[in-house]
């Protein structure tokens, strides 16, 4: 079957996708972006997540045919999402597939990320050292960023709640920890 | 496979006698699991995602006609107040991104003994309202719903459309045995409700017999003890002896096995505790609130 549905601000299309395939393989290997990781495919680990019409789920646990015509976020499009959010202007510009396919880290030079192409939690992470295998990342920093957005003064119970989906084999969660409330900082200090 | 993808509740029914072998698809926080590890290959998945009265609620006068989809981070932000049990054992479930997605439509579909909702639904008192394009509406109370280890009363033709939850009347309170906060299937559960209009205890067991189940010999035990006592009206504590039978027959109500999560022996004793310490808690803050209109008064 046809997929028809927004990715990061584009509209896409997946063709022959199974009916019984997830959302997580038709990002991953249908158009090609490899941003959201595949680990469990059980809602085990939270690896897979992505926003689902402004909803964090994991997309392994969604049906292809169930994101038809909806307004999917990665972790590819989270510094244009993050960046159009902060500009307040309903209309976002969107991520390419082929900008989301050589994406890239910039320098790390800057605390907003702009002009690194990073969104502020992204910065964070890599400020704080909160990646090592970085496998868990882009399902953390989707988690975290959503969670800021909801509740820009979190406590530190509020972010183990809203991280408490995502699994991290590495960091020991503490540097995670520091990272999301560097970034909730640096967003009410509004650099 | 198939993807049918009903637009409407009327839609959805005609899909679902038409193929009575469909498998819905709400959350699918379960049904995936099983599609991606390959336990489960249906010839059809019916996609509930785009039928919105699912997804809502309605509060009336006595009960809370909560959709099948709503999903649980719904409950938790909307309805603690007239489902408190329910709210609590909804913040139990998984993570916030399964949260988001699962609903108590999809738990009762899977009716897993392990499931968070029933506790809370039985303590509660709840009926579940399904339907079938041949024969209509019918509401099916929630003791009577679950048939066996992860069966339930369905016929192949029905979805459920809503479960119909008393509101609250009185304290309530869900505990959960697992080895951390999140994302934990109970090794076992337990919902009590206090109902001081009809002064009853209600009560729910989870992932301790091959269906939830309610303690009933210790709901009616305790029921009379109350009465007997006047604790309704005098508003004391609980004697200790009665708290402690209470928390027997609710033991007594497992039926429960060995497996990874736990031995039957543990889970007949912490069903115990959780009964005594839910009791506990809910009595408390029932005589707090007989206290604060008193002083009020
Ligand atoms: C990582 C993980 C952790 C979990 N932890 C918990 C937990 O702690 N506690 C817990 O209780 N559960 C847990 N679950 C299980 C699951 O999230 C719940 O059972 C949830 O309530 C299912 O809801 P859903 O909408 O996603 O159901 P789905 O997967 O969409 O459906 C589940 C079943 O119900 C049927 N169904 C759904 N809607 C209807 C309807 N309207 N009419 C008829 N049949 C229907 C489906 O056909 C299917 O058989 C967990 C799952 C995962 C993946
Ligand atoms: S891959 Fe989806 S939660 Fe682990
Ligand atoms: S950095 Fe390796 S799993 Fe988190």
């Amino acid at each position: 079957m046809r997929v028809n549905f927004t990715v990061n601000g584009r509209p896409q299309e997946a063709d022959d996708v199974w009916e019984g395939e997830s959302l997580l393989y038709v990002l991953r290997e249908r158009l090609g972006l490899p941003g959201s990781k595949n680990a469990c495919e059980q809602g085990e680990c939270g690896s897979c997540t992505v926003r689902l019409d402004g909803v964090p789920v994991c997309s392994c646990l969604v049906a292809a045919g169930q994101a038809e015509g909806r307004d999917v976020v990665t972790v590819e499009g989270l510094a244009d999402y993050a960046r159009q959010r902060s500009c307040g202007t309903g209309a976002r510009g969107g991520t390419s597939l082929d900008e989301a396919r050589g994406w890239q880290a910039g320098r790390a030079d800057s605390q907003t990320g702009e002009g690194t192409g990073l969104s502020p939690v992204q910065q964070a992470f890599i400020d704080a050292g909160a990646v090592q295998c970085g496998f868990c990342t882009p399902g953390l920093l989707v988690a975290a960023d959503e969670m800021l957005e909801r509740n820009p003064n979190p406590s530190d119970a509020d972010i183990r709640e809203a991280l408490s989906g995502n699994l991290c084999r590495c960091t020991g969660y503490e540097k995670i920890m520091d990272a999301v409330r560097l970034a909730a900082a640096r967003q009410s200090e509004g650099v | 496979m198939d993807f049918l993808r009903p637009a409407s509740w009327e839609e959805a029914l005609a899909a679902k006698a038409e193929h009575p072998t469909a498998v819905p698809i709400a959350g699918g926080t379960d049904v995936m699991v099983e599609i991606n590890f390959d336990h489960r290959r249906p010839e059809y998945l019916l996609d509930l995602g785009r039928v919105g009265d699912l997804y809502e609620w309605e509060v009336g006068e006595d009960t809370v006609r909560l959709g099948a989809s709503v999903p649980y981070t719904a409950i938790m932000e909307n309805l603690r107040a007239e489902l408190p049990g329910l709210a609590l054992a909804s913040h139990t479930v998984a993570s916030p991104q399964i949260r988001n997605r699962g609903g108590v439509g999809g738990n009762l579909g899977t009716a897993s003994p392990a499931g968070d909702a029933h506790p809370a639904l039985l303590a509660a008192g709840a009926e579940v309202e399904v339907e079938s394009a041949a024969r209509g509406t019918r509401r099916i109370p929630v003791d009577a719903f679950y048939t066996g280890v992860k069966r339930n009363a369905l016929q192949s033709d029905e979805l459920i459309r809503a479960v119909h939850i008393d509101k609250a009347d009185g304290p309530q309170q869900y505990s959960k045995v697992g080895t951390r906060n999140a994302m934990v299937i109970a090794v076992c559960a337990f919902g009590l409700a206090l109902h001081p209009r009809t002064r009853t205890v209600r009560t729910g067991i989870g992932s301790a017999a091959p269906t939830p189940v309610r303690a009933t010999a210790a709901e009616e035990f305790l029921n009379a003890a109350l009465e007997e006592g006047g604790f309704w009206d005098n508003g004391k504590i609980i004697t200790p002896s009665a708290a402690k039978r209470f928390a027997d027959l609710c033991s007594a109500a497992c039926n429960p096995i060995d497996d990874v999560r736990g031995t039957a022996s543990y889970r007949r004793h912490a069903v115990g505790v959780m009964a005594r310490r839910t009791l506990t808690w809910t009595w408390e803050s029932y005589r707090g609130a007989r206290r604060a209109t008193e002083g009020a008064a």
